[in-house]
């Protein structure tokens, strides 16, 4: 069972940073239909990264939706992120294939290349560490996919200069 | 005739770098001025060779392997403009013989017939290879819907989605309930990780599941469509867009469907959220509806009552796809393949430490022996195989002595594993199987939803016993004990992912029980692979004395000058296996 906890920074320090405005179209399209509650938490990810508390509060009150139906939708499904996100999502891919190809010498190596562990952000929020189950490209396990590219084929050290690399690019 | 050139963009050949290929030969055609059609296509299962390019001119086809952006210059240079195929590259082709054509000669591509030999963001496509044909047969023929379900039982076809239940029998169940409102689903959510049939039937030819679940829909008649897919599938996604707004342009979905009086039908999709009990049919339909996937007891069935207590028939991806093949070519010619009780061919998707990885469509009743050797080229690196793990978290390992099991049903279920949705993962000398077993239930001890007890709780305990073993703390009574867990998981669980997740450990210890003694009484791992067992040495030939160890060891327990031959205290040291990864020149040795 997957254990989640909605974040835990109060109403004002995340409201200042939330245009919660942004979620209007959304709940306009799917107010009225059935089975809402999975397409407005996917919709509202893909707008903020994460679901802001804020915005759990504001769908439940103009959707009429419970806020604990909606929590309990959000900590079942692995998709549902409860916190912010660093700019680069790191999935690392420890499916079946990749984990017999030494998935795990890839994480490992990212977390001491990086200083957190699997779920975590960095401090400087550029990178985000994350499992996830085959990406489909299981020729080339070990797999890990940072954006839109994939990686395959790798070892820890080559994945810790590929994330090294984007570092560089990011602070030029 | 004018030569094409076609770049396969699946998600495999993306990965590999098809993309770049694809906009380099697309560039080189407009400096160059070069005369040819450049198409896309996707996987044709291939994916140890990808990025794979096709070449179609006067004299045939040519199937390129590992293309980069440089072999692609070579090659348009040499085949395109000197008119010179460049042979060590082709990896098929009728013309001449490859090192690869074991792999493509004992398949028989029924689900696959489409994959790789089309532009899947093209219905016209589709229809050039017989696409929406048999729908047409259905509607020019005004072929009765008994008829249609007739031909599919028939056939044999058994569901592709792990389970095996007979389609055509399912079909007769949802066309017996009668109601205005009906629902057939298309279950693309694929949770089996390291598998990846479904994400290539998807990419490559989502006509054929929209016909197949159109024909579905006119057999059992509803009156809606969903496709369930998994979000981790992007460019699955966007195709089956695509595909349904063309189907819907040309009338294949929407009103009165091709002429046929009130047959009124559309689909729409649905993204799954990441959870693989929403495979599970009942689950599923929970987490259309919105809520959490949370499995149900059946009776009801969804038949009777499913998608909005309406009824509703739920198929495999896999399926639908030979539906269409099976109504054209009739139920006879899709029987001629298979055994007794297996009818037709299944798509395995090969990976692990196997030479060649990929999809593969073999008739059922080939054994597993000639898959991984004939067609997979045996095992990575001349090592030795030593198991095959098939039917993912809910399967188990089929050990190398059973290698000449069949791949049909009866056969594969007999070993204690299942024939799954079709992953195989091959696993030789240096995998540890208990590691694997411990890799499933982590999985499955994650994704259980927490409604039963003994799923929720006991795969929990039972992950914790091998994280023991693992780690060396392993106690005699071990093995009992787990044994009797998994026995209780499986009695007591109402859905099938407690029903199963004990498959993994018991196949283990069946056919492996002298490796987990080896963890238990000996705390030694035979693979090498459970760090907490190994003993960490420095092999004074390799050692140049770099001083990496030392700095980088937690412990402070490896001593040695620079430029000398370093050595580690075995009392303080902790195995993490810091300088096992750290050290450049190879000089720890695994013992
Ligand atoms: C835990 C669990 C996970 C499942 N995952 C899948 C899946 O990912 N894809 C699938 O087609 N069937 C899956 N199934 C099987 C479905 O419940 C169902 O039997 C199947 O979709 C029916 O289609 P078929 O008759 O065409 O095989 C799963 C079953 C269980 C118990
Ligand atoms: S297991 Fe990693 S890509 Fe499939």
């Amino acid at each position: 069972m997957r254990i989640a906890r909605i974040s835990t920074k109060t109403p004002e320090q995340e409201a200042s940073n939330t245009d919660l405005d942004l979620l209007n179209p959304l709940i306009e399209k799917y107010k009225d239909k059935k089975g809402k509650l999975i397409p407005l938490l996917q919709g509202t990810q893909d707008i903020f990264g994460y679901i802001p508390r804020e915005a759990f509060l504001k769908i439940s009150e103009e959707t009429g939706l419970d806020l604990s139906d909606m929590y309990g939708v959000a900590t079942f499904y692995a998709q549902f992120r409860l916190n912010p996100v660093g700019k680069h999502i790191v999935k690392v891919c420890h499916g079946t294939a990749c984990h017999v190809q030494n998935a795990n010498e890839v994480t490992e190596s990212l977390q001491d290349a990086l200083k957190i562990k699997d779920g975590e952000t960095t401090e400087d929020g550029l990178f985000t560490l994350e499992s996830v189950a085959c990406l489909g490209c299981c020729s080339l396990a070990p797999v890990m996919m940072i954006g839109d590219e994939t990686y395959g084929k790798l070892d820890g050290k080559q994945a810790v200069k590929i994330v090294k690399n984007i570092k560089i690019k990011e602070s030029n | 005739m004018e030569t094409k050139v076609i770049v396969g963009l699946g998600s495999c050949g993306i990965a590999a770098g098809a993309g770049k290929v694809y906009e380099k030969i697309k560039s080189l055609k407009q400096a160059e001025h070069l005369d040819f059609d450049l198409k896309k296509t996707s996987c044709v299962g291939m994916c140890y060779r990808e990025p794979l390019v096709e070449i179609i001119d006067e004299s045939g086809s040519y199937l390129y392997g590992d293309v980069d952006e440089e072999r692609a210059i070579d090659i348009l240079d040499k085949h395109i403009n000197q008119h010179n195929p460049v042979k060590e590259y082709v990896v098929k082709t009728d013309l001449f013989k490859t090192e690869d054509d074991e792999y493509n000669d004992s398949q028989v591509r029924i689900a696959l017939r489409n994959c790789g030999f089309m532009d899947p963001e093209k219905i016209e496509e589709y229809e050039a290879r017989q696409g929406y044909r048999a729908i047409r047969k259905i509607a020019g023929q005004g072929m009765p819907r008994l008829d249609v379900i007739q031909t599919v039982l028939s056939s044999g076809l058994r569901g592709r989605g792990g389970g095996g239940f007979p389609t055509g029998l399912k079909w007769k169940f949802a066309n017996n309930n009668k109601s205005d409102e009906k629902y057939i689903i298309c279950n693309a959510d694929e949770g089996d990780p390291g598998a990846f049939m479904d994400r290539s039937v998807l990419e490559g030819d989502p006509h054929s599941v929209l016909e197949g679940m159109i024909i579905g829909a006119y057999a059992i008649e509803a009156t809606g469509g969903v496709i369930y897919c998994r979000a981790e599938y992007p460019l699955a996604i966007k195709r089956l867009n695509i595909a349904i707004e063309q189907a819907r342009a040309k009338g294949y979905l929407g009103k009165n469907i091709l002429g046929i009086d009130g047959f009124n039908f559309d689909i729409y999709i649905k993204e799954g959220a990441g959870a693989f009990v929403c495979g599970e049919e009942t689950a599923l339909i929970a987490s259309v509806e919105g809520e959490r996937g949370m499995p149900r007891k059946r009776p009801p069935f969804p038949a009777s009552q499913g998608l909005w207590k309406k009824p509703t028939n739920i198929n495999n991806v896999e399926t639908f796809a030979n539906i269409p093949w099976i109504v054209l070519n009739e139920a006879d010619e899709y029987k001629k393949y298979g055994t007794e009780k297996s009818k037709g061919t299944k798509v395995f998707a090969l990976a692990g430490k196997i030479r060649r990885s990929g999809l593969v469509e073999v008739p059922m009743g080939m054994s597993i022996r000639d898959v991984i050797f004939k067609m997979g080229g045996g095992i990575q690196n001349d090592k030795k195989f030593k198991a095959v793990q098939m039917g993912g978290p809910s399967g188990g390992c089929i050990p190398e002595y059973l290698a000449d099991t069949l791949v049909d049903y009866d056969s594969v279920n007999a070993t204690g594993a299942i024939m799954g949705s079709g992953g195989m993962v091959v696993m030789d000398e240096t995998t540890c199987m208990i590691d694997v077993a411990k890799f499933f239930l982590d999985f499955t001890q994650k994704e259980s939803c927490g409604k039963c007890t003994f799923c929720r709780v006991g795969t929990k305990r039972m992950l914790e016993i091998l994280d023991r073993i693992t780690n060396g703390q392993g106690k005699e009574g071990d093995i009992e004990l787990l044994e009797e867990l998994s026995y209780q998981i499986k009695d007591n669980s109402l859905c099938g992912l407690g029903q199963t997740a004990p498959n993994p450990v018991l196949t283990t210890i069946k056919y492996f029980r002298d490796e987990y003694e080896a963890h238990i009484r000996d705390k030694k791992c035979p693979a090498l692979v459970c760090k907490k067992l190994l003993t960490y040495e420095v092999d004074p030939e390799k050692c140049t004395g770099c001083t990496v160890c030392a700095k980088n060891c937690p412990t402070d327990c490896i001593d040695g000058e620079r430029k000398e031959v370093h050595f580690i205290r075995q009392e303080d040291c902790i195995k993490c296996g810091t300088c096992y990864s750290k050290c450049k020149f190879d000089a720890i040795k695994l013992s």
